[in-house]
This record gives C-alpha cells, sequence and structure tokens, in this order.
C-alpha cells in the first residue's frame, strides 16, 4: 500500500525535514485540543465507525508540510501532525488539498463529486474511509468552526483568512 | 397538473434534516441491514434516528418514506418483516417495497400505511403494474430507467396508481439492480445483500503517472489517466479489455449520472407524479444541492415560470450527464 509515499518534494530535502518536524511540533497541542473537544460533543460518531475505530488513517493535505494522523478510538484517541517520511503504516490514506479536506469534513463539498474530479484520492481500506466519511456527515454544523471557535476570536480570524487565500488561489 | 412531489434521499439523520430544510416532500431511507438497498458501511438508520427523523419531517410538513426494497434469501424474511412492523410503530408514510413477500407481509399486516413498488421491481409494463395494484394495493409504481416520455404518458393510461420517475442521479440500470456479476465477484447481492460493490472489496491504487486504477476483490475494473474524471468502482461501469478492444472500453455502461431538469415540464404533463433523486450513499452537500436546485425548479414549473436549473455537473459521476432512455431509446 503507498500510504507512506511521501509526495511533497519540499519534504525530501534536509531542510524540508526540520521544516516539518518543527510544523509538527506546532500544531500538535492544537490537534490534540481540537480532537478531544470534537469527541466530547458528537458522541455518535463513534457508533458509525463500528469497526474502524481502531484503524490508522493518514489525511495527507498535499500542500502542508506534514501529514495527520488519525485513529479514531474513543478509549484512546490519536490525532497528530506527523513528518510524512516517519507516517506511520496507515489502514487507509485520504489525500487532497488542505481546504478541500476541510470541507469535505464539514460536508460542505461533497466526497464523491471530489473523488470524481481526482481532487480527492484514498488508498487502502475503502470500507474505514466510507465510514469516516458517513460518519463526519452526521455531524451537523461546522466542526472546522467549531474548532476554530475555541480559540477565541483569532481562530475565527484565522480560519476566515485561510478559507480567503484559498478561495483566491 | 400532477402533484410534482419532490422525493430526496436521506443516509443519515443529517442529511435527512438537510434535505426536508431545502424543500423535499418526502426523504426516502433505509435501516442499516440488508433490507434496503443501500446497505452501506457507517450509513442509514438505527429505530431510534428514524424515530427522531420521522417527527422532525412530520413537523416540518414532509413525509419519511422506509425503503425495504431489497429481497429476502428463501425462507429468512424476519429481519424484512420486523423492519416493516418497526416502521410502522414509528410512523413512517409508506413503505418502498420490491419482494412480493414483503409487499403481501404488509398490505396484511399494516393496511393503513402506502406500498410504494421500487424500482427493484422492475416493473415496466402496465400488466405487471396492475398485477401489484391488484394483489397488493400498491399505491405508488417507481418507474425504471428504460423508458421514454410517451411510453410513460401511455403507462399512465393504462394504470390505476401513481408514477414516480426518477430526475437526477446514479444511472447504473442493468435490469434495476439485478446485476449478478457484482454478486459473482464479491459473493454479495445487491438484490439480497442490499451491497454492490462492497467497499471492503474495492481498492484504489495510484501509478507513477499519476493514473488510478480501481479494484473490485482484485479484479481490476478500471483504469484512469492522470487527467481523466473517475466514476463509482461498479462491475456496470467498468472499463474492459477484449481481444478487439485492446484499449479498453466500457462494455455496458459509461460512469455518467441521469439529469432530467431539462425534461421536468415534459414529465409534469406526461402524468409523473413524483421524482425521485437518487443518492443516499453521497453527503448532505450532494443532498443540499441537489435538492434546492429542483425544489426551486418544480415551484417555477408549478407557478407557469420558465425553470432555470442550477448547473449540477460538478455533482454527477464521471462529472458526465445524460437524460438516458427518457430522451430516446438510441441510449443504450
Ligand atoms: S453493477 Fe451496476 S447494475 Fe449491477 S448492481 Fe451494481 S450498480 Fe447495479
Amino acid at each position: 500500500m503507498s500510504s507512506t509515499v511521501d509526495t511533497n518534494p519540499r519534504n525530501r530535502t534536509i531542510g524540508g525535514a526540520v521544516v516539518s518536524r518543527l510544523a509538527c511540533a506546532a500544531v500538535q497541542p492544537i490537534l490534540s485540543r481540537v480532537v478531544r473537544r470534537v469527541a466530547a460533543r458528537h458522541p455518535s460518531l463513534f457508533a458509525r465507525l463500528g469497526p474502524h475505530q481502531s484503524t490508522d488513517f493518514l489525511i495527507d493535505p498535499i500542500e502542508l508540510p506534514f501529514a495527520l494522523h488519525l485513529r479514531p478510538d474513543p478509549k484512546a484517541l490519536v490525532f497528530r501532525a506527523v513528518p510524512r517520511d516517519a507516517a506511520p503504516k496507515a489502514g487507509a490514506v485520504i489525500r487532497g488539498r488542505f481546504l478541500l479536506l476541510l470541507e469535505l469534513m464539514d460536508s460542505e463539498e461533497d466526497g464523491d463529486a471530489a473523488f470524481f474530479s481526482r481532487d480527492l484520492e484514498v488508498a487502502g481500506d475503502t470500507e474505514a474511509v466510507v465510514r469516516l466519511r458517513n460518519a463526519l456527515d452526521d455531524v451537523d454544523g461546522s466542526i472546522a468552526e467549531e474548532a476554530a471557535a475555541m480559540f477565541g476570536p483569532p481562530g475565527k480570524a484565522i480560519l476566515a483568512r485561510l478559507r480567503r487565500a484559498y478561495s483566491e488561489t | 397538473m400532477s402533484l410534482a412531489e419532490l422525493i430526496c434521499p436521506a443516509g443519515t439523520p443529517a442529511a435527512l434534516r438537510t434535505a426536508v430544510d431545502a424543500g423535499a416532500d418526502a426523504v426516502y431511507c433505509g435501516f442499516q441491514d440488508a433490507t434496503n438497498a443501500r446497505n452501506f458501511p457507517g450509513l442509514n438508520f438505527t429505530p431510534e434516528e428514524l424515530a427522531e427523523a420521522v417527527a422532525y419531517a412530520h413537523a416540518k410538513g414532509a413525509k419519511v418514506l422506509l425503503a425495504l426494497n431489497t429481497y429476502p434469501p428463501a425462507g429468512k424474511v424476519d429481519l424484512w418483516r420486523q423492519a416493516a412492523d418497526t416502521g410502522a410503530r414509528l410512523g413512517v408514510d409508506a413503505f418502498i417495497v420490491a419482494d412480493m413477500g414483503v409487499a403481501d407481509y404488509i398490505a396484511r399486516t399494516h393496511p393503513g400505511i402506502r406500498l410504494h413498488l421500487s424500482v427493484q421491481a422492475a416493473a415496466s409494463s402496465p400488466e405487471a403494474i396492475r398485477y401489484y395494484c391488484e394483489n397488493f394495493g400498491v399505491k405508488r409504481v417507481v418507474l425504471p430507467r428504460i423508458l421514454t416520455i410517451p411510453e410513460i404518458r401511455q403507462i399512465r393510461k393504462e394504470i390505476p396508481c401513481e408514477i414516480e420517475t426518477f430526475i437526477f442521479g446514479n444511472h447504473g440500470l442493468m435490469v434495476e439492480g439485478r446485476c449478478s456479476l457484482t454478486n459473482y465477484l464479491t459473493g454479495q447481492s445487491t438484490n439480497m445483500d442490499g451491497v454492490c460493490s462492497p467497499a471492503s472489496d474495492v481498492e484504489y491504487a495510484r501509478h507513477a503517472d499519476g493514473s488510478m486504477s480501481s479494484q473490485l476483490a482484485g479484479f481490476t475494473i478500471d483504469c484512469f489517466g492522470a487527467e481523466e474524471k473517475a466514476g463509482y468502482p461498479t462491475i456496470c461501469k467498468g472499463r474492459y479489455t477484449a481481444p478487439h478492444r485492446p484499449k479498453g472500453y466500457y462494455a455496458f455502461e459509461e460512469p455518467i449520472s441521469l439529469n432530467l431538469s431539462q425534461l421536468l415540464p415534459e414529465l409534469i404533463d406526461a402524468g409523473v407524479h413524483a421524482f425521485k433523486i437518487e443518492g443516499r450513499q453521497r453527503s448532505k452537500s450532494y443532498v443540499r444541492g441537489v435538492v434546492t436546485a429542483f425544489r426551486k425548479a418544480v415551484d417555477d414549473i408549478r407557478a407557469g415560470r420558465p425553470a432555470n436549473m442550477a448547473d449540477l455537473v460538478a455533482l454527477t459521476e464521471g462529472q458526465k450527464q445524460t437524460q438516458g432512455a427518457f430522451e430516446t431509446k438510441k441510449w443504450r
């Protein structure tokens, strides 16, 4: 399976590897808080994941200097930033632009349409991906907004700026 | 003029609320088991969720139709009967059925609840449709997607029940879900297990040249070039090589979606009572976009205004759309 393939040429240089590790360290505390909060607010997510609560997902925003490792086990949640060259062997991989992944998480974009257009790539255990998609789709409201709101006005401003920046590209 | 009800899909409670809020007249959904033809992982409703969904829909004036549209294997009817009993207890407005045994059970046990004949029953002649009406009290038939509008108009005159047709979505109609090729490859049946191309049997692989192949149960069924749009990993949409077609070709159907938005006025005029949007496996985003667009179009037509459909091609499979057999029988 191609889960740990390093798709970002920047990461293959020593400088890229250093940047990637620094970025991971910087975002990790935020990710931990966000995932705990989302799990607490949306416990029904886990039922739809069924046996794939213990699957390791690698979520790969192609233009960021790191990937995300998710294991949605309610008893031992894992959501961490990982340098691509040190990513764990994942059961399923979901790859695309960062904003697209964010929009898919919030069901602002349709996953099948993104797959048809080839903007979204999946590999590994397709059932795990389908379950994660359906679980997230049953969440009302925006997980991204919720996560941003945890960090007050600066969080919301960063999300808004991010969306603007992407919509202009 | 017919009622022109809009029948919308929901794979999750959130999708059902989205459909109702976007203007669905009725929403169809299923339980998390083999009793419906979208028995996909992580999709569908528990009885508790359905109870809440029915309350939500009814409070907003929308109906809930429960899909019990698969065929019980011989002698194993209990699951379907229990699902019907649960649906009746929760107050669903109609059952969508394909199997005569299931239809008979509901007609006898829950005679006050409407029966709709699923597209899975593939009833396409007045004789077949009348048989279901006379024997099980079917109130509406969902027509297979193999008929032209003049044919629908003629059928309408010869049957005692309402007509529902698909207007948008997946176009997989090798005799409407009776495909046994998927069963052959995966050991699971669309008709009895409710799942075509089970996700656990699907695998995608990206190749160094940017192309992507899709496999079902270890068999490669398509390979999309780096710039090519993709489709669902179903056998009927597979591209196969043969000695006389070494480059590969769509032996059965192309990855393409049905979109009848332009034919809506004609369909209403032909006496179609209800329009069905396919896609219980799709996201809330799809439901919101498609239901909103068709709600507006139907309302415009009812009010005598020209319907201005939003461009829905981005939501179509392979990003291609067709009017299929509704426009011409030349469509294969
Ligand atoms: S392969 Fe196509 S026609 Fe056959 S069951 Fe699946 S979607 Fe339907």
